[in-house]
């Protein structure tokens, strides 16, 4: 059993980060912090877990999003999708393993996956509204967004939903508030088997292996740790049975990355987009500098009164 | 053939100089309500394109506000401009005239205009400026309804909406770059304002820039063919 999460201490706590912490900025640069915090992660065990939602409870409760009673679906999952009221969401698939003839219920916990590089950062036009901290936490603040949804566009795990009620988007902010004061995320606190575990990224994946290994020992021989590297590792990692196909956990990209239609989005179009127009309003200016306006002259003027005159000798 | 160029409101008003209309009242609002559509939309749309430019959202009260009225402001430029589209899309046709005088461009850049063809109401330049702003505005608008998440989130996969804001910023640069030929063609060409603003410009602006529309605008006068123009003296 991993250590659980302490219980929080009735003393006051000073925050253990804070905005000079931050390492990234949406639409700004931040000054390099003065020291890098130790980077946590959660640790989703899709093995140990077993589709109670009590983690999608806490999160609601933790942070006090009221999500309206919705519909039967015709599927576990509830709601159907992540809303802006719900940053977690247990996903379920049924899958028929062709090795061997088994059904398999495969559960994730989908959410953000506070990657090391945030595509909802990156596309993000608003300065501040996303910010990133040393310890690897990628959070939303609502008071800089301005709903454009440029973050969906930007992640490369289709997570940011925007508020009809506020414009503004939301996602998990691994609970940003709890990790301030040593404090772990709700749902890993309200996790009855342990299949999310929190604590610093290390540990993780020290605790991950482990796993991996008995997993391998049991027969899953493809178990492995989901860290992908096309976003530079993520502050939520999974360890699943069937680590060399992860879209068999309800579409769990094989491979995410930035989108590169957004990275040329965010990148040549918007430096070459500026110098186009810089450079055409400078060669408008030069080439009035150097050739001077088109004037009218008055012969011009005699032609047209000529020509007006009634008849057409003003032809040539 | 060439009474596609003159409109029948377009009148001769003999005098020292010649006056001559070029743009109804309805043209002229019609075009200022566009302009000041593309001009708002080019403010928010920056604003929301690089960061160095964000500052341009307080002019729309900011970022929330701009995000939301700038696609609003891009459906009355759709609007406006399709308004714009019918009154001149006859005049801008391509002629044979058209390629001999962007063949002599440079004469053109060069105030020579006397080496280049007559040209009828509009010259190859302004139509090149209408029809990439007609094909341009069309780009915009659909990647547009695309990229509004308020109302048409549910209807495109997010591939799609990528798809769709990068082709809405390329083409948008490029209709501020069209834009800024458009405006600048009309300060270095002297005498051109006034005819989006009063309606009408001098016989010798005309004879200079537009010969053949002058040309065959005095042709219809001296026929009487005008509605509203009076009958030929005889």
């Amino acid at each position: 059993m991993f250590p659980p999460l302490p219980n929080p201490s009735t003393t006051e706590t000073t925050p253990r980060f804070s905005e000079k912490d931050l390492i990234r900025r949406s639409a700004s640069t931040v000054p390099a912090p003065e020291q890098h915090l130790t980077e946590v992660a959660k640790l989703i065990d899709v093995s140990k877990c077993i589709g109670c939602k009590a983690c999608q409870t806490a999160c609601i409760e933790w942070n006090d999003t009221h999500p309206e009673v919705g519909v039967f679906a015709g599927a576990f999952e509830n709601p159907p999708d992540l809303t802006p009221d719900m940053f977690t969401l247990m996903r379920y698939s049924e899958w028929d393993n062709p090795e061997t003839n088994e059904l398999e219920w495969l559960i994730r916990k989908d959410g953000c996956m506070h990657c090391a590089d945030p595509g909802c950062l990156k596309a993000c036009p608003a300065p501040g509204a996303i910010v990133q901290y040393s310890n690897g936490i990628v959070d939303f603040v609502h008071e800089n967004c301005i709903g454009c949804g440029y973050c969906i566009k930007g992640c490369p795990f289709n997570i940011p939903r925007i508020s009809k009620v506020d414009h503004t988007a939301y996602k998990c902010t691994l609970c940003s508030d709890r990790v301030a004061v040593g404090q772990g995320p709700a749902c890993a606190k309200a996790c009855p088997t342990q299949a999310i575990v929190f604590g610093t990224k290390d540990e993780m994946k020290g605790w991950a292996a482990k796993r991996v290994e008995d997993l391998k020992s049991r027969g899953f021989a493809n178990a492995g740790l989901y860290d992908p590297p096309g976003v530079g590792g993520t502050h939520v990692m999974y360890v699943l049975h069937h680590a060399d196909q992860p879209e068999l956990y309800s579409g769990l990209p094989k491979e995410p990355r930035i989108s590169p239609l957004v990275e040329v989005w965010k990148g040549v179009t918007k430096y070459a987009g500026l110098t186009v127009l810089g450079v055409a309003a400078g060669v408008g200016l030069l080439h009035h500098l150097i050739m001077g306006p088109n004037r009218v002259t008055e012969a011009d003027e005699e032609h047209a009164e000529e020509l007006t005159e009634g008849d057409s000798h003003g032809r040539r | 053939m060439a009474a596609d160029d003159v409109k029948p409101n377009e009148q001769i008003h003999p005098g020292k100089p010649v006056i001559v209309d070029r743009y109804t009242v309805g043209a002229r609002i019609n075009h200022w309500i566009t302009a000041a559509s593309l001009i708002l939309l080019a403010l928010s749309g920056l604003a929301m394109f690089h960061p160095s430019l964000f500052f341009l959202s307080g002019l729309f009260g900011g970022g929330q506000f701009t995000r939301f009225i700038h696609p609003w402001v891009g459906v009355v430029l759709f609007f406006s401009f399709l308004g714009l589209f019918l009154r001149f899309w006859k005049a801008n046709l391509w002629r044979r005239e058209d390629g001999t005088w962007l063949a002599r461009f440079r004469d053109v850049l060069a105030n020579q205009e006397d080496n280049v063809p007559e040209v009828g109401k509009y010259n190859a330049g302004q139509k090149l400026v209408f029809w990439s702003m007609s094909v341009l505005i069309v780009i915009l608008i659909s990647s547009g309804l695309v990229a509004w998440d308020q109302y048409f989130s549910q209807y495109t996969t997010i591939d799609q909406k990528r798809v769709a804001i990068l082709v809405h910023s390329i083409a948008a640069v490029a209709i501020i770059g069209v834009w800024i030929v458009h405006f600048y063609s009309a300060i270095w060409v002297r005498g051109t304002i006034p005819a989006m603003t009063r309606g009408r410009v001098t016989g010798g602006w005309a004879w200079r820039h537009h010969r053949k529309w002058l040309r065959e605008l005095v042709a219809k006068s001296s026929k009487g063919t005008g509605p509203s123009g009076s009958k030929p003296a005889e």
